[in-house]
């Protein structure tokens, strides 16, 4: 069986409270895995310390056998992280804006040009590439940053919401561009709302629910799991978020009653008395 | 307040931009309220006590209606102005190209009209804000002092507001026309940059040319200047009489200006919208770039560094707000050159100044570097060490610095190699320390976000000045051969070591 794409072992995050909770996952590699969860699920906060832009509080995070913590830079190289808001510069055309992507990955820059002209081909991007990325819509915006992923070759692509804000046409150019390269066995992990995507698009799927993992497994998997014999993803996706939510509810109360149950230090001195 | 209405509107504006600018004071930072409003108060005080200091001789002997009087009065006045009219044109920019809430307020079913009526007042009213701020002291110790006359001062501030922004709106508009909206919003920039700092350093120099001094007010009360001055009751000293409290010119100067200003509010806010919409589909519209595909680097280290040069370079405003800070450092220069240019070699006088100069650069230029990373999760997220990102954003700064300053610096080594090395060390290590105390402060930030560098901590900008003063002493005392160099250098180190024990990375 070949190596997984990443391995996530009780990882957590806190801020105020916690994002991430003693989360654990095994994502194998040559896929694609939609990430599901309810706003502040703690799905961008995971994929963030995957990329090492946040620093888990606890855990575990292998990218392809790689330690993230230990060799972080090693793990980098493997990997690319497309955010919800793509960032690019302003001031650089997509062109020149994949050749300095290339030079920070540190690619032989020939091979960079090329591999920039074949993505530009690719993405629909010729007639804008040597304009100013200035002015550009949001979608051509997703289209260059998922360019610059995809320049150095990752092995483990992350997108954060991919689809939000493209045209029909430009959603289904990223679609395809996403399967091609993981046909070509390329691992792309996604976080999305759009349920239909995910249903469409990933091999498997996750639902975190308050940073926990609430429901794991393909399609099927979940069909199978569900109570109510529930078949399309959006419902199957409330109900276990819904479930989550009770069983978090569940776990509470109980730690109340725990906590009523047990006697507090005044109450024990005056038993005592 | 009924919804929709002026007022209603008014309020709402007024609260944005009260919050818009407590966020400034505290750097965004809720529990920073209570240290900002100690420290208004703090800094009223200080005003007043100033105020007290400066006004209480001169008004007790009494204030005359004559011709002195009027051009310090009017000098003034014009002084208020220059800062007034960069700041109106800068909210006039922002009010056409700031989506923010347009999209939202012009989807409404509010009229057109209203909305630009109430944009044009509070423009009025923040472009008045900093004016009283600054003014109100001197008029409570004047009303104190030498009666009620001087409230006069208040309505006298609003009309001069009230002028400065219908200049502005009929800049932007001139503008828009003319250039087009995208670079209306550059060249409008630059326009009231440059506008606020002419006036300013102009007087300085004019005052520092004719009597070796920095003062404005020995320039309006010299002899020269009043000789040119029309008699007592030319129609050109209202403004002045209106400050004093005459109560016709006092009318006349506010009708004028409220009239003025209904004009403009008339003559354009049926273009308010279509000139929004047009800014907003241009926006920062498609711009070719003149040399593509030749972005070619080998390393992470060649890609970051010529990126920050490309950046820098294809951004005019960003290059033009940078060089602005040394801008301001002529009249000192001028100083320097003017009293000790008999007694001193030229090139230790231009030293300091020079030193101080690439000082200001330094930090700005880091700042941008450093700090205005637009794409930080993609840099962050690549295969290359913190330490490689950080030392390659250095060496493109210095790079630039070097640039620069390399021409004047070779010049002056030319003619005098002992200042010359004098000017190479205190260059390398003002800019170094500069980096230094960005790296301390440093901050994910957007570049277009440069202006607010400087509120957003005041710490790193107090420390970034005072290290460059304490470099630029350390040149002209080390280019003297005085051992007085020596304390400078400590300055210089202890402003660095204020700076890292303030600073957020140590906490």
């Amino acid at each position: 069986m070949s190596q997984p794409a990443l391995v996530l072992q009780d990882l957590a995050k806190s801020f105020d409270t916690p994002a991430v909770d003693d989360l654990s996952l095994t994502i194998e590699s040559g896929q694609i895995y939609a990430l599901l969860g309810p706003n502040g699920a703690g799905k961008t906060t995971t994929l963030r310390m995957v990329t090492g832009l946040l620093q888990p509080d606890a855990g575990r995070i292998e990218v392809y056998g790689i330690d993230v913590a230990r060799d972080p830079i090693d793990a980098k190289r493997i990997m690319a992280w497309v955010p919800d808001e793509p960032m690019i510069y302003d001031k650089l055309t997509p062109r020149e804006y994949l050749a300095f992507v290339g030079g920070l990955w540190g690619m032989d820059p020939d091979v960079a040009i090329r591999r920039a002209e074949d993505l530009i081909g690719w993405l629909g991007l010729e007639e804008v590439a040597d304009t100013r990325c200035q002015g550009f819509s949001k979608g051509m915006r997703q289209k260059v940053a998922l360019a610059g992923a995809l320049i150095h070759d990752p092995k483990l692509l992350i997108l954060d919401e991919p689809l939000t804000g493209l045209d029909a046409g430009s959603a289904r150019q990223v679609k395809s561009v996403l399967r091609d390269h993981v046909a070509r066995g390329v691992t792309v992990i996604l976080t999305t709302h759009i349920l239909d995507v995910a249903e469409r698009m990933a091999d498997r799927i996750a639902v975190i629910a308050r940073g926990r993992l609430a429901a794991e497994g393909t399609l099927d998997d979940l069909r199978d799991r569900s109570r109510s014999g529930e078949t399309n993803l959006e419902d199957l996706f409330l109900e276990v978020v819904a479930d989550a939510a009770i069983a978090d509810a569940e776990t509470a109360g109980a730690a109340d009653a725990a906590d009523r149950a047990q006697p507090t230090e005044a109450s024990s001195d005056k038993a005592a008395a | 307040m009924q919804a929709g209405s002026l007022t209603w509107f008014g309020a709402h504006e007024i609260r944005l931009a009260w919050r818009d600018w407590m966020s400034m004071m505290t750097a965004g930072q809720r529990r920073s309220e209570r240290f900002a409003y100690v420290g208004i108060a703090v800094l009223a005080l200080g005003f007043l006590a100033l105020a007290y200091g400066l006004l209480a001789g001169p008004l007790a002997e009494g204030v005359t209606a004559d011709t002195p009087t009027f051009v310090l009065m009017s000098g003034l006045y014009a002084l208020a102005f220059s800062l007034m009219v960069p700041q109106a044109i800068e909210s006039v920019t922002r009010a056409f190209y700031a989506r923010a809430d347009l999209d939202l307020l012009l989807s409404s079913p509010v009229s057109e009209r209203t909305l630009f009526t109430v944009r044009v007042l509070a423009i009025v009213v923040q472009t008045s804000a900093l004016a009283l701020f600054l003014i109100l002291p001197f008029m409570a110790v004047a009303v104190m002092i030498d009666g009620a006359r001087w409230l006069a001062v208040l309505p006298s501030v609003f009309a001069l507001a009230a002028i400065a922004t219908s200049l502005a709106l009929l800049v932007t508009f001139l503008l828009f026309n003319l250039i087009g909206p995208r670079r209306t919003r550059l060249v409008a920039q630059i326009v009231a940059a440059v506008t606020g700092a002419c006036f300013l350093i102009g007087t300085q120099i004019a005052a520092i040319m004719m009597f070796g001094e920095m003062s404005r007010v020995k320039l309006f009360q010299s002899e020269e200047v009043l000789r040119i001055m029309p008699g007592v009751d030319s129609v050109v000293w209202l403004p002045a009489r209106a400050l004093l409290g005459e109560p016709v010119a006092l009318l006349t100067t506010t009708a004028a200006s409220a009239l003025l200003l209904t004009v403009v509010i008339f003559a354009f806010a049926g273009r308010f919208g279509r000139t929004v919409l047009i800014a907003a589909d241009v926006g920062e519209g498609a711009v070719k770039a003149r040399t593509p595909g030749r972005f070619k680097c080998r390393t992470p280290k060649q890609a970051l560094r010529q990126k920050e040069w490309r950046l820098l370079k294809r951004d005019p405003w960003l290059v033009s707000q940078t060089l602005m800070q040394v801008f301001y450092l002529l009249p000192p220069a001028i100083l320097l050159w003017r009293n000790y240019s008999a007694e001193t070699v030229a090139t230790v006088i231009i030293t300091p100044v020079l030193v101080m100069a690439v000082g200001q650069l330094a930090g700005g230029l880091s700042w941008i570097a450093i700090s205005g990373e637009d794409a930080h999760e993609l840099v962050e997220t690549a295969p290359v060490s913190a330490r490689i990102r950080t030392v390659a954003k250095i060496e493109a700064v210095l790079a630039a610095i070097a640039v620069a300053a390399a021409p004047l610096v070779l010049a002056i080594g030319i003619v005098h190699p002992w200042v010359g090395l004098v000017c190479v060390v205190s260059i390398a290590c003002a800019s170094a320390s500069a980096v230094c105390i960005q790296l301390m402060f440093r901050s994910h930030a957007r570049r277009s976000q440069f202006r607010r560098r400087q509120t957003a901590s005041k710490v790193s900008t107090f420390a970034e000045a005072f290290s460059s003063i304490s470099w630029a002493g350390f040149s002209v005392m080390a280019a003297a051969q005085s051992l007085w160099a020596l304390i400078f250098l400590v300055a210089a180190g202890g402003v660095l070591l204020v700076a890292y024990c303030l600073s957020p990375r140590r906490a």
